[in-house]
This record gives structure tokens, sequence and C-alpha cells, in this order.
């Protein structure tokens, strides 16, 4: 067995014209959260529905768990769990119906199946409810409901699809501590999301972008490999007038309001540092605060995608 | 295949059917609602013809064709009259269907042993009742002439006049001729048809709707798995139909029930299958439930009444379009539907009928299957 709880190599989708996966390559290890990161239709979802047999690959490679999706797909649907955006369970049966079904469909043993339902019940924090139809949970319980029934038959990859897109803040914090749960448990999580936030939960991140990935690794490592791009923050007397007086500054590659202040990005912090107080007392503006800090998420996407546009361009 | 998943998957299509009590009334109290509807509306038969009288003759034999007609079930003397006017003016109004005007010299012509004619006015627009009244009233013209004629024989002291031929007609399996006894028995078939794909063409674009096929396809359940589970569930449902259309029949129609119950229940699941297999099929080519129930229709609806020869003789219509009623499966079930019910007969007979259905059955199952296998797109 490969080390590798999903590879891919070139893999590429195409729709008529449209390349809606480009030679995607990436390696996802056993154990970890992988995430895939991306605005809408940068084809995310193509990448991960090909990886569950949903759709072949136009052409390239990919393994789950060691088996190919091109020639065993059914027996990768064993050995994997996926939950789309739409917590795709029936309205019309009961929490425990849905279970049952779930449970039924991915041949989780008879002796088993108990026990595996007080699990996911439990996971879920919907003991209470079991009775109750599904349509009328809230959406946070449907979101975990719907994780649970994904994960009876113990799959060692999981693949969530935007799985908290629709839940309030709340629920999403919460579906997070279950994904690191699963994760400790041994499970191989691969989940794509746009919310930059969860970024930072993953063990490893690939950013995609117009069905290329754009950028692979740690937080850390993605934060560090933006190279010629420091971060500044600037708090000053005057908001507009620092904006007006910094963009003209040559050095300064973008200015951009944040909170109550600015964020300055420059190529190097330390060198630009000087160059901007003078600019600003020229302009007679009193800086409050000037200091390096260390780029969010979604800093690093934002100029990730720059770069990218500018090397199109 | 999957015995386990195959179970789950019809429990939990069990389960959706049950829930949704609209629909389970609706699939329960339609077939009874169409077998009434059309089973007291839809008569070939011709009875009670509204009849003008215009007897020019005013003889006691003229009163007496004119009183033959009166005893006759198939006539309904409306009026009558002394001229052509109100004639006129009831088939105008289709106040009347027919109207019998007697000449003035019929009965001296009929005593006579010449030629007695009577003229009949019909309303031809709709030629089909229009010929079946008019043969009624020719033949009570014509017996009375006849009798009439051997009773002048008889009192002039000959013998009575030999008909040199003398047929004997003695009608098989419907001998009331009554057309609801054909007519009912090829609604239940068309009812059948109807309903099953009306009830498996949503399930399918269902799951597609509500994003629930995606999850599904994820796992390792089969198409074949999932096409079969979902039809044994409906299947329940197709049996409790039929067995509602049987007592209909027998039981408020009175049609004669004459087969094997057992050669029914088999041929009925026979066809279920078939049926509700083209649903499924329509359900996962349409995707979206509002055009599965519209294909569903459509496609069982027009065939099923058209071209299943439960009313229109396939006999008489064009070859191409004899050809093409044979993908019919209607049409197979309306033929065994009338050999069980009106006829008695079996297997030995109707062979070739149930083995279209099986191919029918067997080959949109096929296709069923692997229009699901196709992924998403």
């Amino acid at each position: 067995m490969p080390d590798n709880a999903v590879q891919t190599r070139d893999l590429v989708k195409r729709f008529g014209d449209f390349l809606a996966v480009d030679h995607v390559t990436l390696d996802v290890r056993r154990g970890e959260i992988f995430g895939f990161l991306g605005p809408n239709g940068a084809g995310k979802s193509t990448t991960i529905r090909m990886l569950c047999g949903l759709l072949l690959p136009t052409s390239g490679s990919a393994t789950v768990g060691g088996l190919d999706v091109m020639t065993q797909s059914e027996t990768i649907k064993h050995h994997i769990g996926y939950m789309s955006q739409k917590f795709s369970l029936y309205d019309d049966l009961t929490v425990e119906e849905n279970i049952d079904f779930f449970s039924g469909i991915y041949g989780v043993p008879q002796a088993r199946r108990a026990e595996r339902k007080a699990y996911v019940l439990k996971m879920a924090g919907i003991e209470e409810r079991r009775s109750s139809l599904t349509a009328l949970l809230s959406g946070g319980w449907k979101q975990r409901l719907a994780l649970g029934c994904a994960i009876l038959h113990e799959p060692p990859v999981l693949f969530l699809d935007e799985p908290t897109s629709g839940v309030d803040p709340i629920a999403r914090r919460t579906f997070w501590d279950l994904i690191y749960q699963l994760s400790a448990a041994g499970h191989t999580i691969f989940v794509s999301t746009h919310y930059m936030d969860e970024a930072e939960y993953c063990h490893r991140l690939a950013l995609m972008y117009r069905g290329k990935i754009i950028a692979l690794g740690s937080p850390g490592e993605l934060k560090r490999s933006l190279e010629g791009h420091a971060l500044l923050r600037l708090q000053s007397s005057d908001l507009l007038g620092s904006m007006q007086a910094l963009e003209k500054l040559p050095g300064v590659s973008d200015v951009a309001v944040f909170g109550g202040g600015l964020h300055v990005t420059v190529p190097d912090a330390a060198s630009a540092i000087p160059g901007i107080r003078a600019a600003l007392e020229d302009a007679r503006i009193a800086v409050t605060i000037l200091e390096p800090i260390d780029p969010t998420m979604e800093d690093v996407f934002v100029a990730m995608i720059e770069r990218e546009e500018k090397k199109a361009a | 295949m999957s015995f386990r998943r195959l179970k789950t998957v019809a429990k939990k299509e069990l389960l959706h059917i049950l829930r949704d009590v609209r629909s389970l009334s609706l699939a329960l109290a339609l077939p009874l609602v169409m077998l009434l509807l059309f089973g007291y509306a839809l008569t070939l038969d011709v009875d009670r013809i509204p009849t003008y009288i215009y007897d020019q003759d005013r003889t006691p034999q003229s009163r007496e064709l004119i009183d033959q007609f009166r005893g006759s079930t198939y006539f309904q003397i409306l009026g009558v009259v002394h001229d052509y006017k109100p004639v006129d003016r009831a088939i105008d109004k289709s106040a009347i269907l027919l109207s019998l005007t007697i000449p003035r010299d019929y009965a001296r012509h009929l005593l006579a042993g010449q030629e007695a004619g009577v003229q009949l006015v019909i309303d031809g627009s709709d030629s089909n009742t229009a010929s079946i009244a008019l043969g009624y009233a020719q033949a009570v013209v014509q017996s009375y002439a006849a009798q009439l004629r051997s009773d002048a024989q008889i009192r002039k002291g000959g013998q009575a006049l030999r008909v040199p031929v003398d047929p004997r007609i003695r009608v098989w399996y419907n001998s009331d001729l009554k057309s609801k006894n054909f007519i009912v028995p090829g609604l239940i078939a068309v009812t059948m048809m109807i309903i099953a794909s009306m009830l498996s063409s949503l399930t399918i674009a269902r799951e597609w709707e509500n994003g629930t096929m995606e999850q599904l396809l994820s796992t390792p359940v089969r198409p074949r798995e999932l096409v079969l589970g979902k039809l044994l569930a409906y299947f329940a449902l197709g049996v409790t139909d039929m067995l509602i259309c049987v007592i209909v029949g027998v039981f408020i129609f009175q049609i004669p029930f004459r087969g094997s119950v057992w050669f029914l229940f088999f041929t009925s699941c026979l066809f279920l299958f078939g049926a509700l297999s083209w649903g499924i099929f329509i359900s996962a080519t349409a995707r979206t439930q509002l055009l599965a129930f519209q294909m569903g229709m459509l496609s069982s609806f027009l065939p099923g009444y058209l071209l299943s020869g439960f009313i229109y003789s396939i006999q008489n219509m064009p070859k191409v379009i004899q050809v093409v009623s044979a993908i019919v499966p209607a049409r197979y079930f309306v033929t065994i539907l009338n050999g069980i019910f009106l006829k008695g007969v079996g297997i030995r007979i109707l062979w070739g009928e149930v083995t279209m259905l099986f191919a029918y059955a067997a080959i949109v199952f096929f296709f069923a299957s692997r229009k699901m296998r196709q992924k998403v797109a």
C-alpha cells in the first residue's frame, strides 16, 4: 500500500471546450486533513467527484487508498465517505431511517450496526431527535447527520465537498471539532472550502484556481512562500490621506483598508518601513502603528491569484 | 447483486411511498376514478335512438310497423310529425338521430306483394352510430315485412314461405354484445399502464433534484440494485391498484371473469414490471420531476389509448401504425385481459402475448439500469 491516501497525476477533466480540471497533481498523506481551497467554479467539486467515482477523468490518473479511479471505482466506493454541500439526506425519512438506509447500502455488518448507529447519533448530538423527520432539523444538525451517514462504514478516506456552506458559525466550529476527532481516529480527510479561516485548520492545503493547483503546502509554508510579499499594518491620524500618499510611493505594491487601519503590501518589510515613515511625515500624517504582520490565508490567497493573473497577462 | 442492498433500497422506497399521503391516496384513487369515468362514459352501444315518425299512410299496417319501433329498446319515439320541416329542424338541433317516413301506399304495396319502401333519414355526422342505427332500423322494417308476407301466404291457404337460408347466429364470449365487456378489461390495461409509469417516473428524478442521487452514486449500491429495489416497492402499489381494478370490473361493471386468477396475477406482474421499468427509464433520462411526469403521461396515455387496440381496432389501422403498435405493451395486455375475462383462455393461447410482455420488461429494465449507470454531469 502506498503511503498516500489520495494521489493524482496530471488529472484532467474537460466538459466540451471548458477545461474544468487542468493537470492536477497532488498527494494526500494518510491521516491528514487536506484542504482544498479555491473560489467557486475553480474545479474543486469536479476533482472530488472524479476521486469518488462520480465522474470519469478525461485523462491523467488518480488513486484513492491505492485503488485506481479509472478501473477500480466500484471497489473504491467501499472505502470512501462522501458528503456534498447539499447534505444529501432524505427529508421524508426520520434520522434513524436515514442512518439505517446508509448503513444498509454501505454494507455495515449486522453485528456492528447498532453500535455504529449509536456512535453517529452521539457524534452528531442528535440522540434525542432520532425519531424526528430529517426535514425538521436545523442546518447544523442536518450537516452533522450527513457527515455521520458518510462515515457509518468507517471509511479510511473521507471526501467533504464544502461541508460547511450555509450553516451558522457555531455549527461550523462544532463541525471542525468533529473533523479533528475523525482525523485523530485515523481517517484521512479531503475537504474543500471557500472559507479562508477554515483553511488554517488544515494540515496541508492546495489552492485551486481556474482548474489549476497554484500552491500546495501547509498553511505556514504557504505564508512563508509569499516571497517579495511582506505585509505591514498601519494606523495613522488620516486613513484616507495615508492611502493616497502610499499608493504613489514606489516599492509599495498594494494598499488596502483593513478594519480601522491599512494593510500595506511591500516586497520587503525592513527596507520599506523607513520610506513609508518619511512619505507620511511629508504628508503631515502622524503614524501610530507601523509593523510587519503575518499574512492571513486570505492575503496569501489573493496574492497568489494576482501573481497567477499577471503570469497569464 | 447484493440482496441486502436491494432490501435496503426497497424498504427506503416503501417508506417514501407511505410517507407521502397525498400521492399515495392519489395512486389508490386514480384507478377507481378512471375506471368509473371511462367505464360509464365510454360506451359504444347504440340504444334508445331518438326517432321521429312521419306516417303518410295511416293504415293498420303502417301503425303496426310503428308499434314495432315503439316496442324495441333500440328506439325511442320522440314524436309523430306531419311534414318534413320538424324533421329537418330536429336533426339540425341533434334532437333526433333518425326519422322514419312511411309513404302513402305502403300498405297497398305490401299486401299486393310488391316492394314496399319506407324512408329513413339519418344524421350521419357520427358515422359509426349512424350505421349501427340504420342497421337496427332496417332489421325492424324487414322483419315486419317478412312476417306480414308470410301471414298473407298462410291466409291464402298456402304454406309458410320458406326462407332458403335461415342463419342462426350465436355470438361467442360476449354474447350480449355489450361494449363494456370488452372496454373494461382493456381499460384496466390502459389504466395500469398510465399509473405504473406515472408512479415510477418521479422516483429517480426526485433523487437527482434533491442531490441524493449523487450521494447514492458515491456508495457501493449498484444501478441494478437501485432500479430493482425501487421497482419492488412500486410493485406493491401496482399490484394493489390492479386488485382494485379487477374488483371494480367484476363487481361494479359485472364483467364476466372466466379465466384463471393465477394467470391474471402472473401476467399482471409481468406487465407491471415492464411499465414500472419504463417509468424508471424516463425518470433517469429526464432528471427533473416535471419533465419526467410529462414524458411519463405522454408516453403511456397516448399509445395506451390509441395503439393498444382497446377501442380502436389495430387491424383497421394503416400498416405503419400497426408496426408501431407492436412496441406498445398495453396492446398485449389488452389481448391477455380480454382473453382471461371474456374467453377464459390461458397461456396455451396467449403465449405469444406473454412472450412479448416478457421481452418488453427485460429490454426496458436493461436500458433503465444502463441509464442509471451513467455518471453525473
